[in-house]
């Protein structure tokens, strides 16, 4: 503030003020007056203006934050006064971004600004809670069984009516309120009991984002991952994993900070609408354009983005894929083939598998289809290599095949330290095989093409189309191989042909009727095919001009579909081809959930217990949400209908969901509950037959006795028996199939219209049980401090402190900073943090299980992990056996089923063990993405810090039995908040890529930030081999910096960024090659959805209108939070609404805020329609996560209360998502697993009586 | 000339990404209570639209602000202080309730504490009037992001005067926001209407309050402002209005609207002028001449005249300081960026803005020229997506040329540091094509792009 301070008031001049009062009259109070009268001129001053002054006074102001999935991680001021938050405003002390950028200041937004409201707020959760038949039924029991709560729980879940009375309770009301010490006896007894009874991966946590909160994600993660239970992924449940960058780069997700978009100097923002979903940030772009760089939005509607476009792109919705190959097209044209731009090319040689070699296999009817890698081990010189199968071939200048540093052949291994980075010495690789001598002559290659509209009868048609197309690729023989190179076959797929190839190609950019071109995407996406190419020319040039600073901002418009990895691969691309990944300014920025845990290594140490026990277990929530809620018996949807027509028919008479089960038997996926029976029962089972547990596994599966569990959902054996939900919202926000979730998992009214799958469409490989289960779960318990639908639907509520009431760490990917939260008041009436709650629990647990309990071993069965060896089980990621029934086939546990590791379960002592740091993270290591930490040092300075337990089974072990000494610990234990791992890491990767890289973190060597330091101002991390792009020096984060920078490979097969996928499931997909894949024809898969009416008008009654169902992000709330929140509901429409166009409002005869319901085989959602041309016709919004606890009234369609906006969505597994055991197609923990994605549904909407009643 | 000095706001909605934290933060931190429900002294409207109060901007129907007498004398547009004080029981010319909107709110605790049932529980509206059932038909901000509600956007009082057809069509959408507080005029309607003498400005800085001491709840000031910035209060039956946050002003923190602004497109400043041309500006005959008019009686804090006449006139050495370091007298008068909104109202509103630029180069593209050349981005700014007209309707009486002239040197100064981005020289011919030079184009893009903490306010 420039103004001077304090204002002094002024004293009259006198004169003029004396003439004025004369002339005034009585009525004016001394002033000074204007000559004309019309004005009057008072001294300020502070006896006059008192009131605002007081309103404006407080006692206090803590730094805290929002513990809320929306990336955002900003720094706020909270106001305190007499003990009572008032409000917040932004903290503006961020650390500068340098002088020539603008700066990170304020960050926040309306959602967070609102938030103090819920503190005192009407639905504020104050006292625990407990479903009152279920409490009365409890304590019942415990007086029958003499009081013991194990057995009480016991008795209060098996009896069939108790169950049938507090299931079918569930989400209507009936709480009532229970002291702590009951609440808390009733979870650890349900915990105990269902070890006990049915096993510890029976029991199961869901809590999303870690860096949203990490010691309130971090300790009930503890509690559970302790005990054996399963955490939930959320990442790739929520949609919000991108596929395509494991696929495409190995690695989960690495991406800009926001402040980087400022160093860009072309901007795409594809479906991502920054100015909401990414409110603090959007500014750098806004500033951006100020610099010259140009603004491109892609949007199907006038989005918020949209107002700071240049260009605007309005594809039908899912449909990008096809614009961006109409780009690509284009870019390989013009910058690749007619002119050669050196950077592209060079970048291209180094940073992609362009130049590598894939073998061509000859099909029956003639012609070619590309295969597999050409790896060493296909050429006898060099078969006898280490890894030889994981060594991918290119060609050098000279014609020479070579096997080049940096593949996954040479991450793993003694022989080959060293030797894993991209220092290509003095091969020049060839991007084509016609780029060298001695190429044989070009054939032709049958490539898969998914943009037609298939004949035939629905049974038989293929999703979206089936084609093929010819197009031919120069060739050249290796070792008796034919090969190509993967840009031979890039330039293929993209339709840009080169003299003297046979095939079909385009005739130009205007014809319409062949793939690749602008004109055809034109048909498909409705954007003009001069713009397409135009924007292509303009990215693609700027990236050349501006050394690789064009960037993509991808959002959850173009993430959330069935085929999202399909889009995303077309987008990632345009930033490999043209150099732009890895530089400041370009390359690809997905913020789509907050994936970006800063301090990744202290957290996986804290949340996983792994300083305690190792392995945790970890689940692809997709598919245990999938077989809990038994959406899988509605699906039914054949793997073949998705597969390429191409493909070998390695799914032909199989469903989706066989595909996930075989995922699960060979290990490449995890899968939780993992067998038939309680791993407890089975290690004693095999101590007792005097065999090793593992092998005892094996002999029971290949004797059929032990079955995965994933092939008998419904057998009450294999249910999900405790669910504990803390800073989530699963049944208000991101539970695709809700009523399903009603339905059969909790067992109350839902409002599930579809019928179960008829005999022709069932799993082969899952067993049907006529009956399906109606209440799976014995208990729901969540903490939270608002109502939701998941408080409404659950057994006990434990009261929660909120983010102005705790201690915590939060960090994101838009900025670089690690910052705190602080109580500004403590916990108040009944509420805990959560980190109080899990201990609360957790002590009880362990007094329980003293008597019921005790020390036992536990089998627990871990997938294929990526960044480990494990990546090599599955050679070429070619099966022999596929499909075969897991008994038939040869099981070597880590290779060809799941690794079966059997660990020790003190149950008595995990209270105490909860509540300190065990010896593990020394004596085995931290590990993370394959770089190993030893935090010795570390370790004591922390027992000094901390102080030491001073008895018990812990003694002298550092403690962690307050929030603030896991923030110290997770802060002490990474490499972004500690310099001495950070250079340890370093050198250890250096000893692998053999390249110099701890001079990244050398100078920030001595730095440790400690929690007094983030409690003060939000701090920068330190370059730490956790991630991939560099802060050093005070530059701009941006992935991948060190990989283009110091020649590290990707975690990938080849080391670098994939343009192709060889792995069996990937070609049977069709999706070896990025390729447009158009949203799924539901009406086509499943005959219960309606055809939309802008394709087939009659396909409904005239009342009626079948549209596309989107639920993009609203400006009103962060999932369901805050959509509840007054301040937000009285700047919006104030409850539920669905946002359509003017033809499709006029077609059912709807005006603006009058109620509709949307109602299709999943469900009904009520809601008041916001009627605007924004908005395209065929596609109606409702925004994502609208609960349905305000202003929902009860729906026409079921009679119950209208649902939330995942209502009308249902889980669709995509096979290629399960794909595991090889290279980058491994398993990681929210880096791979099929997504929730939810965007390709279909709606009815009508108008509904304007009589709405709510009860 | 008598130098008085004023603390006014510049508004740079070219950055403005409508999200309104600035009303929360607001609302938060001075109209949360009871009696100011439907209150937002920052509110933020998506144009076009029809704001909060709906059509407040219909004078013809409010009557708010100045008019000129047919002797060329200025007088309040719905009658002098006399005719005020003789309706003073019955004043028709005010919003109701139902303009701005029924504030409301939900059964909350029957979520937690509905007795078990045949269904979900569920919040419903109440009436926070009556506390009746409501369905909820309007609020603050109901066409938010709608680029207008099919239903009411013809209403929008800004499109009414305009003599171009605008569409309701997805390709011809158009929508920006424009962020509202009271405007602390220099020439305030409010002030002058209110018959009880509560109503002032502050001398030292210009603010304009209302003292609630002496308030008598007339609400003659809500009918003269012709921005509807001035409240009732139904519990206190006091006016209240936006403060300009003086409580933080006079400890050096910028008002918490400027401070939370997200998009950082608040400028915060003294600027000075000579309070004795006031009631001529404001006079000035033709309506589209009274933005320049306004803008000719604020001084150069540089001029020694100006600094001899502030001494003169009392104004502390530390104020002409601040007056040449605020960044308002830059972006108004040096780099002639930011416009009045509603001049025509005649109160010489002190919150000005700096209308959006965007979209362009689609236009340009379509056109036949390369997009892609920066050298050709300002070439199309009379086609812009937002027609000028609309903006002209906002900030000059509806005369295009200044808001044109204001884009194009926004579209220079991007064109200009394109090159400079690409490592390349400053293209002279660029600036000088819009009357600026080189360095005035890099330090406007220094204060408008970089925009640092300590250069906003």
């Amino acid at each position: 503030m420039a103004a001077p301070t304090p204002t002094p008031v002024r004293q009259d001049t006198g004169q003029s003020a004396q003439d004025a009062l004369l002339r005034l009259g009585r009525h004016l109070r001394p002033g000074e007056v204007s000559d004309d009268l019309r004005q009057l001129f008072l001294k300020g001053g502070r006896q006059g203006d008192a009131f605002y002054r007081d309103r404006w006074s407080h006692d206090k102001v803590v730094r805290s934050t929002h513990g809320v999935n929306c990336t955002g991680s900003c720094s706020w001021k909270v106001y305190v006064k007499d003990g009572i938050i008032t409000w917040e405003t932004q903290q503006t002390d961020y650390p500068s971004v340098g002088p020539d950028s603008p700066e990170y200041e304020p960050r926040g937004c309306p959602r967070g600004a609102a938030f103090s409201w819920y503190t005192y707020s009407p639905t504020r959760v104050r006292y625990p809670y407990v479903r009152g038949v279920l409490l009365e039924a409890y304590r019942a029991a415990k007086a029958r069984v003499g009081g013991d709560p194990v057995a009480a729980w016991a008795e209060v879940t098996t009896n069939p009516e108790t169950r049938r009375a507090y299931h079918s309770a569930r989400g209507k009301g009936g709480l009532v309120r229970a002291t702590w010490d009951e609440a808390a006896e009733i979870v650890a007894a349900a915990h105990v009991h269902t070890v006990k009874e049915y096993g510890p991966d029976r029991v199961a946590g869901f809590s999303p984002i870690p860096a949203m909160s990490m010691v309130s994600h971090g300790v009930g993660a503890r509690f559970v991952q302790m005990m054996g239970g399963t955490m939930l992924s959320f990442y790739d449940w929520y949609a919000d994993l991108p596929v395509a960058s494991p696929q495409v780069f190995g690695d989960q997700t690495d991406v800009p900070e926001s402040a980087d978009w400022w160093n860009s100097s072309y901007l795409m923002l594809w479906g991502s609408n920054i100015p909401v979903t990414r409110t603090p940030d959007a500014h750098f772009m806004a500033e951006a354009r100020y610099k010259g760089t140009k603004v491109v939005v892609v949007s199907p509607d006038y989005s918020d983005a949209t107002k700071f476009a240049d260009t605007w792109l309005a594809p039908h919705p899912g449909t990008d894929g096809a614009l961006a190959i109409a780009m690509g097209h284009v870019i390989l044209r013009e910058f690749l083939v007619d002119r050669t731009t050196d950077r592209f090319v060079e970048y291209m040689r180094r940073f992609a598998d362009a130049p590598f070699l894939v073998k061509l296999e000859e099909t029956d009817g003639g012609g070619y289809t590309p295969g597999k890698f050409l790896t060493a081990s296909d050429l006898p010189a060099q078969a006898g290599v280490p890894n030889a199968h994981f060594k991918t071939v290119l060609l050098d200048a000279d014609g020479s095949a070579v096997v080049p540093n940096g593949t996954l052949g040479h991450r793993y291994g003694e022989s080959d330290a060293g030797a894993w980075n991209l220092d290509l010495g003095d091969v020049v690789p060839a991007l084509s095989v016609a780029d060298v001598p001695g190429t044989a002559p070009g054939v032709a290659v049958h490539l898969p093409r998914f943009d037609v509209v298939p004949s035939g009868s629905d049974d038989q048609a293929h999703v979206g189309g089936a084609g093929t197309m010819t197009r031919g690729v120069p060739t050249r023989t290796v070792d008796g191989h034919l090969v190509t190179t993967v840009f031979d076959l890039l330039l293929a797929q993209y339709g840009v042909e080169r003299p003297g190839l046979p095939g079909d190609w385009p005739t130009g950019y205007d014809d319409a009727e062949t793939p690749g071109t602008p004109a055809w995407q034109e048909q498909i996406t409705g954007v003009p095919a001069a713009a397409a190419a135009q924007i292509g020319r303009e990215f693609a040039r700027n990236a050349e001009e501006s050394g690789g600073r064009s960037m993509i901002i991808l959002g959850a418009g173009t993430n959330h579909w069935f085929h999202s990895d399909t889009i995303y691969r077309t987008f990632l691309a345009l930033t490999t081809m043209t150099g732009c990944q890895g530089v400041n300014g370009g390359g690809w920025a997905h913020y789509v959930g907050q994936e970006k845990c800063r301090p990744q290594t202290g957290w996986a140490q804290y949340a996983g217990g792994l300083d305690w026990v190792r392995p945790p277990r970890q689940m692809i929530g997709t598919a245990y949400w999938y077989l809990a809620t038994d959406q899988w018996r509605y699906d039914g949807l054949p793997a073949s209908t998705l597969a390429s027509p191409l493909g070998k028919g390695l799914f032909e008479g199989r469903t989706t969901a066989d595909t996930l089960v075989e995922s699960a038997q060979r290990g490449w996926m995890p899968s939780y509950p993992t067998f038939d029976r309680n791993p407890l029962d089975i290690v004693d089972e095999a101590r007792a037959a005097g065999v090793e547990p593992a092998a005892y596994v094996i002999d029971q599966l290949k004797s059929g006795d032990l079955r995965f569990a994933a092939q008998d959902p419904d057998d009450p054996a294999n249910f999900p028996r405790v669910l504990s939900v803390w800073r989530a919202n699963i049944l208000g926000s991101s539970g695709k199939g809700n009523e399903y979730f009603l339905k059969h998992l909790l067992g109350t009214d839902a409002a599930v219209l579809a019928e179960e799958s008829g005999p022709g469409r069932r799993p082969q490989s899952i067993t049907w049980r006529d009956e399906a289960p109606r209440g799976k779960l014995d208990l729901l318990v969540t903490m939270d401090f608002r109502m939701t639908s998941t408080t409404l639907f659950s057994d006990v509520v434990l009261p929660a402190a909120t983010w102005y009431e705790k201690h915590d760490l939060s960090s994101t990917d838009m900025h670089p900073f690690v910052h705190s939260f602080n109580p500004a008041i403590t916990p108040p009436w009944q509420t805990r943090t959560d980190f109080d709650t899990f201990h609360t629990i957790a002590r009880r647990f362990s007094e329980l299980a003293g008597t019921h309990l005790g020390v036992r071993e536990d089998l627990v069965a871990a997938p294929l992990a990526h960044d480990t060896p494990d990546e090599l089980a599955v050679p070429h990621g070619t099966l022999t056996d596929s499909g075969a029934p897991v008994g038939e086939r040869e099981l070597v546990p880590g290779i060809t089923m799941p690794k079966l590791i059997v660990v020790e379960r003190d149950y008595p002592a995990l209270a105490a063990r909860m509540a300190s740091l065990g010896p593990l993270a020394v004596d085995v290591g931290m590990i993370t993405k394959g770089v190993k930490f030893t935090p010795d040092d570390e370790v004591r300075r922390l027992g000094e810090k901390n102080g030491l337990v001073p008895s018990g089974p812990t003694a002298g072990r550092p403690r962690l039995d307050r929030d603030v000494h896991a923030c110290e610990m997770i802060l002490a234990f990474s490499g972004t908040t500690n310099g001495r791992l950070a250079v340890q890491g370093f050198e250890d990767l250096e000893k692998r890529t053999g390249t110099r890289l701890a001079d990244l973190a050398a100078d920030e060597g001595g730095k440790r930030i400690v929690f007094a330091d983030v409690q003060a101002r939000p701090v920068p991390v330190i370059t730490s081999p956790e991630w991939s792009g560099s802060e050093h020096g005070g530059r701009r984060y941006t992935a991948f910096a060190i990989n283009v920078e110091r020649l590290k490979p990707w975690h990938t097969l080849t080391g670098r960024q994939h343009f192709y996928l060889d792995h069996d499931w990937m070609l049977e997909l069709g999706e070896g090659l990025p390729v447009f894949r158009p949203p799924l024809d539901m009406h086509r898969l499943f005959g219960d959805s309606p055809k939309l009416s802008k394709d087939d008008p009659s396909s409904v009654p005239e009342t009626q209108v079948a549209v596309r169902y989107l639920t993009p992000h609203s400006k009103w709330s962060i999932h369901s939070e805050y959509q509840d929140n007054l301040f937000m509901l009285s700047l919006s429409r104030g409850g539920p609404n669905i946002w359509m166009s003017p033809d499709d409002a006029a077609r059912i005869g709807v005006r603006d805020n009058e109620w509709i319901e949307a109602v299709n085989r999943n469900g009904v959602v009520v809601a008041r329609a916001v009627v605007s041309h924004r908005m395209p016709t065929g596609t109606v919004y409702m925004h994502h996560a609208t609960d349905r606890t305000v202003d929902v009234p009860i729906a026409e369609t079921s009679g119950l209360r209208g649902g939330i906006h995942n209502s009308l969505t249902r889980i669709l597994l995509k096979p290629t998502h399960l794909a595991g055991g090889y290279g980058q197609l491994s398993y990681a923990f929210n880096y791979l697993g099929p997504t929730g994605n939810q965007r390709d549904e279909v709606t009815v909407i009508r108008r509904r009586s304007q009589e709405v009643r709510y009860q | 000339m008598k130098v008085m000095a004023q603390m006014s706001m510049v508004m740079n909605l070219d950055k403005c990404i409508g999200c309104h934290t600035c009303s929360v933060t607001c609302k938060q931190a001075w109209t949360n209570r009871t009696g100011m429900e439907y209150v937002w002294f920052n509110n933020v409207e998506t144009r076009p639209g029809l704001g909060y109060p709906r059509t407040y901007e219909d004078q013809d129907r409010w009557q708010g602000g100045w008019k000129l007498t047919k002797r060329g004398r200025l007088t309040l547009k719905a009658g002098g202080r006399w005719r005020k004080l003789a309706t003073i029981f019955s004043n028709p010319l005010m919003p109701n309730i139902h303009d701005y909107y029924e504030p409301w709110t939900y059964e909350y605790d029957m979520l937690l504490n509905a007795p078990q049932g045949k269904h979900t529980p569920v919040a419903r509206p109440k009436s926070l009037l009556t506390g009746d059932d409501m369905k909820i038909e309007w609020s603050a901000n109901w066409d938010d992001d709608l680029g207008g509600s099919v239903e009411t956007m013809q209403q929008d009082p800004v499109l009414q005067h305009m003599s171009e057809h605008v569409a309701t069509e997805l390709e011809k959408t158009f929508m920006f926001y424009l962020p509202r507080i009271c405007e602390h005029c220099l020439n305030p309607a409010c002030v002058a209407s209110c018959p009880s003498g509560a109503m002032y400005k502050r001398s030292e800085d210009g603010i304009v309050l209302v003292d609630q001491d002496k308030c008598r709840g007339w609400r003659m000031c809500v009918t003269g402002c012709p921005y509807k910035k001035v409240y009732f209060n139904h519990k206190t039956g006091k006016a209240e209005k936006c403060t300009l946050c003086y409580p933080r002003l006079e400890v050096g923190l910028p008002t918490v609207c400027s401070e939370t602004c997200v998009g950082r497109l608040r400028y915060l400043g003294l600027v000075l002028y000579d309070a004795d041309r006031v009631g001529e500006a404001a006079s000035t005959t033709d309506e589209q001449d009274l933005f320049a008019a306004q803008r000719s009686i604020l001084l150069d804090p540089h001029d020694p005249a100006v600094i001899e006449g502030a001494r003169r006139d009392g104004i502390p050495e530390d104020w002409i300081q601040a007056a040449q370091a605020s960044p308002i007298w830059r972006l108004i008068s040096e780099f002639e960026v930011a416009l009045p909104l509603h001049p025509e109202y005649r109160t010489l509103p002190m919150v000005w803005y700096i209308p959006p630029l965007s979209p362009v180069v689609d236009v340009v593209a379509s056109s036949g020229n390369d997009g892609e050349d920066g050298r050709t981005l300002f070439a199309a700014i009379s086609q812009l997506r937002i027609p000028l007209e609309y903006l002209a309707g906002l900030f000059t009486a509806g005369d295009t040329g200044p808001v044109e002239k204001v884009l194009r040197r926004l579209a220079a100064m991007r064109s200009a540091m394109r090159e400079v981005n690409l490592g390349r020289d400053l293209p002279e011919e660029i600036p000088a094509a819009v009357g600026m030079t080189g360095q005035q184009v890099r330090e406007m893009y220094r204060l408008l792009a970089i925009a640092k903490y300590e250069e906003r306010y």
